[in-house]
């Protein structure tokens, strides 16, 4: 497959050969989710060879995790009011680490001037990206879990399946949104500084329905009534921030 | 032709303005259960819709930027945005005013000042943006893909006092359904909507004018780095 494991090596000036060129309509008519899971595919592979991303959010959640507690005398009381709001400044912390180095990564050797040569769109490169995000987000949350249980006597297990739906949904929303911030601020000076700028106030929104729905859960309560809009913000949320972002990445990218 | 409008807005805006304060303070009773203190509407609700105005106003010319690729419309865009954040700060300070004394406190979290702050934000993210990128025609391109998905923001602002239950005060005006207001005391706020309007249309005149100089200058500043 070209359009995932396409190298700048690939990419410099030599005259492609007839088995390439006659590659390529085959490559263009694979399906439109298929490009994007080899993009997911090859991100997650360079991922798991290195673990620089995952590595460092995970290191980096857990000290926040740790460093909360001496913000606050954490008894089970303030400890199930607080779980959501805790849990998920986390992961937006964590997060913003792993959608840096999502655009990032792909500077050297120009490797980003050459995905976007490849038969995969602009559309499918971010898609494939924000999957790549969401897995390696996912992993990270499921991993913090274990260490808020311990340190903050969480109780979910009962409610395990709704919290990880919560998971699913909220997750989505920020790697939606970080993906395409992450794009737009690629080729900028201050990268690191600008991505947190722009993205944490468009996150907003999932991040308050996030909390308010895992706060719930963590309580020990169902979720429902009033907790409803909540779920459907945060559907609506993702999907018109994906759809938004698939019909502008084109233009973030390359004009 | 550009300064004779700038100018003849300003000046029409001041004589509304003057014209309206002297309604507002000296005609208008006071409010039955606010007292005084109501009269902040007079100046927040204009500047709300001036703002909301403004967004959209941005929005759709960063558009019509991505469509024509002109960068004059990105001009106005980043003019009329940073006339929007003018607005929706001073939004946000008669509303603090206006809690501080009918509630007792400067803030509250309901989700429609949240929301503002949170408009207000990209509104600083937006100017950071712009400065943090050199060649115009990126910037021109990301600043207004960035203002397409603040506008979306925008919509859930103006949405949210339906979608959550709130302590921000219901729509008050009759054109909204609200008709929460005595007859004589609706009028001073559609002029002061206008006056406040043709306020702001002057100052993105004027930042226009000032980023297309601006332009001219790197055009020239580059012509000399060429030569």
């Amino acid at each position: 497959m070209i359009q995932a494991g396409y190298t700048a090596t690939m990419a410099s000036n030599v005259e492609p050969s007839p088995a390439l060129i006659a590659s390529v309509p085959a490559q263009v008519k694979s399906g439109f989710l298929q490009q994007a899971f080899a993009i997911a595919g090859k991100d997650l592979r360079s991922e798991w060879r290195t673990k620089e991303s995952i590595n460092a959010s995970l290191s980096f959640a857990i000290v926040i995790l740790l460093l909360f507690s001496f913000a606050f005398d954490v008894s089970p009381e303030l400890s199930k009011e607080i779980s959501g709001g805790l849990l998920w400044l986390v992961f937006a912390f964590a997060g913003a680490l792993i959608l840096n180095r999502s655009f990032a990564r792909e500077l050297v050797n120009d490797c980003l001037d050459a995905l976007l040569s490849s038969p995969a769109s602009g559309a499918q490169l971010y898609l494939g990206k924000c999957i790549g995000n969401f897995v390696l987000l996912l992993i990270v949350e499921l991993m913090c879990l274990p260490v808020f249980t311990v340190f903050y006597n969480g109780l979910w297990i009962s409610q395990a399946p709704m919290l990880l739906a919560i998971f699913v949904m909220g997750t989505w929303g920020l790697t939606a949104i970080g993906t395409m911030f992450s794009a737009m601020t690629v080729n900028l000076r201050l990268r690191e500084l600008m991505l947190p700028v722009l993205v944490y106030p468009m996150m907003i929104p999932a991040l308050m329905a996030a909390i308010r729905l895992t706060t719930v859960v963590m309580a020990g309560d169902p979720v429902g009534g009033d907790d409803q809009i909540w779920i459907r913000l945060l559907i609506v949320f993702d999907a018109i921030f994906t759809l938004l972002a698939i019909a502008l990445v084109e233009t973030v990218l390359v004009g | 032709m550009v300064q004779k409008l700038t100018i003849t807005l300003a000046a029409l805006a001041a004589v509304i303005l003057c014209w309206n304060l002297h309604t507002i303070l000296l005609e208008v009773p006071d409010e039955l259960n606010q007292g005084a203190a109501f009269r902040i509407i007079y100046f927040h609700l204009p500047a709300v819709l001036t703002s909301f105005c403004g967004f959209y106003l941005a929005m759709a010319l960063a558009i019509v930027y991505l469509v024509k690729k002109d960068l004059r419309f990105d001009a106005m865009s980043a003019a009329i945005t940073e006339v929007s954040a003018v607005f929706a700060t001073v939004t946000l300070i008669t509303g603090m005013f206006w809690g501080r004394i009918i509630w007792g406190i400067w803030w509250t979290w309901d989700p429609r000042m949240i929301s503002y702050v949170i408009c207000l934000l990209f509104c600083w993210g937006y100017l950071m943006l712009r400065k943090a990128v050199d060649d115009p025609t990126q910037r021109a391109r990301l600043s207004a893909v960035l203002l397409i998905f603040t506008s979306l923001d925008i919509m859930i602002v103006w949405k949210s006092i339906e979608w959550w239950r709130t302590q921000h005060p219901g729509p008050v005006l009759s054109i909204r359904g609200g008709g929460g207001m005595a007859p004589g005391m609706e009028p001073p706020i559609y002029w002061n909507l206008l006056a406040l309007i043709m306020l702001a249309t002057a100052m993105s005149l004027v930042r226009m004018r000032q980023e297309s100089m601006q332009r001219e200058i790197d055009a020239v500043r580059r012509y000399a780095h060429a030569m």
